[in-house]
């Protein structure tokens, strides 16, 4: 076994007990992420990082997270080190400063190596709409990683890094954490700041954390959240996270949101997740079947949402201020011309939605209505917590789809988040776990819960995990 | 349904320079977005508020004094044409 097969927390104790430094350590995830077999990077720093590793070794004491490598979805700003969203639109493009989520993880000893691939702007749920690249899953190189934090997620799991950073919009996060094997988190809306996150649906969007343990996401959000004076609707956190350490379920009441477990999800699938639930129920929770009656139609509540929010969001990338431009001789022409070049098809698609929803006279048959539709679902969730305390379904409808599936139907894809977006709709905190193999591919399982109720999410994931002892290694990977 | 004339109208609206063939796709594929969407417009909302943001925040408000900020080399570090210390455009018709 390799340095890059221990979990973040084993390599901080490797750091701190002496028997490796920061610098090798470093190396180790460099000298893969040069072959990256998996595609999953658009930029590598190797110099920042490598003299960033060796500043964190020359310090007398170690910081909490090390010195180990981490990768950040190119949908976070990094200060001079080029951040394009995926996106021909910011081809080149350096921040001028660092997104808060990085810069508290910096600080506190994380090493960035680098910024993963992406679908454009975040928009997508394979990953194959990034401008620049396909990335491959691991686990099948003809398979598509997921998305839209498909590089992050890729790396992760290829072992690139041993953990990264993603966003989570309607399930950018936990779809291709289910997809890679791995584990992701979407915590409750505001838990981090989104000050340097390159904006999709603001009312939506969240940072969250990818790794291959429970226990090392947690540890990677503990170090994320909080209020921050630049994001407005950051939250103060009410409790520090802790690092999981629950062994059982007992007194529990896991719901089984039935709407999710019906039509549409795949055999395998739900059989996957039909064992996770077994397991938990011998670890003393109690299963009880729920309904969420609006659940179903949070994805048409969702593709009027985050596109309307997109459209407004999108209008900053004019060509002026930052990023490529066409030329021309009046400022509408540049404006239409280069935003009609730069964006690609389905960011254009969505935005092209979002304009529609929010037209005059469509606003009240579209936007309004889904925003009422929107009160609807966090009721029911609302009105579910009073019975149970966690909810469980598949993350993802399928195991991972073969490259190029689904690329002609944008609804198709579109239905890769039907059992994420509900909880993005309702600002709550939801994790993916691996559950199982369905032919040969991760099945994931996700749990969501109450608003601020992370720390019983992380508990209770991480009890199901110890006795899933799902094998996160893909089959074939290269040592 | 979306016709030509929408696709146009909602084309300029979002800045968007579209060929006549990006046109096309553009109605077909948003006509057969709109007909899963369209769910959403037969449901019974009668006296359901809408939801914009789904954590009860009061106003976030903070004092009134200076603090640092981009500096204006750093604000015009990556734009396509600076003059004076400004960003240059085009001309407006």
């Amino acid at each position: 076994m390799g340095l890059r097969d221990l979990t973040a927390t084993e390599q901080i104790a490797e750091l701190a007990a002496g028997r490796v430094s920061s610098l090798e350590l470093v190396d180790a995830h460099l000298d893969a992420i040069a072959r990256d077999d998996v595609e999953a990077f658009l930029a590598v720093d190797a110099e920042g990082a490598r003299a960033r590793a060796r500043e964190i070794d020359a310090l007398p004491e170690r910081p909490p997270l090390g010195g180990i490598p981490l990768g950040v979805k190119d949908a976070l700003s990094t200060r001079d080190i080029v951040t394009t969203s995926g996106s021909k639109m910011l081809e080149g493009f350096r921040p001028v400063y660092t997104a808060t989520c990085v810069a508290r993880l910096e600080q506190a000893g994380a090493v960035v190596v680098g910024k993963t691939n992406m679908d454009e702007f975040a928009m997508g749920s394979s990953t194959e709409n990034s401008a620049y690249k396909n990335t491959l899953n691991p686990w099948d190189h003809d398979r598509v990683p997921g998305g839209s934090s498909g590089g992050s997620a890729a790396a992760v799991s290829a072992r690139e890094v041993p953990w990264s950073l993603g966003s989570d919009t309607g399930g950018s996060i936990r779809q291709p954490a289910a997809l890679c094997g791995i584990v992701g988190m979407k915590p409750t809306y505001g838990a981090i700041s989104r000050y340097g996150l390159i904006a999709f649906a603001s009312s939506l969007d969240q940072v969250g954390p990818f790794a291959r343990t429970v226990a090392d996401a947690a540890l990677l959000l503990k170090h994320m959240v909080g209020r921050d004076p630049m994001d407005s609707t950051s939250l103060e956190w009410p409790a520090p996270i802790d690092v999981p350490m629950a062994t059982d379920l007992a007194g529990l009441r896991i719901g089984v949101v039935e709407e999710l477990m019906g039509e549409g999800i795949d055999p395998g699938v739900k059989a996957a997740v039909e064992v996770a639930l077994v397991k938990a129920e011998a670890l003393g929770a109690t299963i009880v079947p729920v309904n969420l009656p609006t659940a179903l139609s949070g994805l048409a509540t969702y593709y009027v949402l985050a596109p309307a929010e997109c459209s407004a969001n999108l209008s900053r990338f004019d060509g002026i201020r930052y990023g490529p431009s066409a030329e021309a001789d009046n400022l509408l022409d540049q404006y239409e011309v280069t935003r009609g070049r730069l964006f690609g098809p389905e960011v254009k698609r969505r935005i092209m939605l979002g304009t529609f929803a929010l037209a005059s006279g469509y606003y009240d048959q579209y936007y309004g209505r889904a925003q009422r539709v929107r009160t609807l679902i966090v009721r029911e969730f609302a009105q579910a917590f009073e019975g149970v305390d966690v909810l469980a379904s598949p993350t993802s409808p399928t195991v991972a789809f073969p490259i190029g599936d689904r690329t002609a139907d944008p609804y198709a894809m579109y239905l890769a988040d039907v059992c994420t977006i509900p909880a993005s709709l309702a600002g709550l905190p939801a994790i993916s776990i691996p559950c199982g193999l369905s032919d040969g591919l991760p099945v994931g399982l996700q749990l969501a819960g109450p608003a601020f109720s992370e720390n019983r999410l992380l508990d209770t994931a991480h009890a199901l995990e110890q006795v899933i002892a799902f094998d996160t290694r893909p089959p074939g990977l290269a040592t | 349904m979306i016709d030509d004339t929408t696709v146009r109208h909602v084309a300029r609206l979002a800045r968007l320079r579209l060929d006549d063939a990006e046109e096309q796709v553009m109605r077909e594929e948003l006509s057969g977005i709109l007909e899963h969407i369209d769910a959403i417009r037969a449901m019974d909302l009668d006296g359901v508020p809408p939801t914009t943001h789904v954590i009860e925040l009061e106003n976030v408000l903070r004092a009134d004094e200076p603090r640092p900020g981009l500096s204006q080399e750093d604000a015009l570090r990556e734009a396509r044409a600076v003059v004076d210390g400004s960003f240059e455009v085009p001309r407006m018709d």
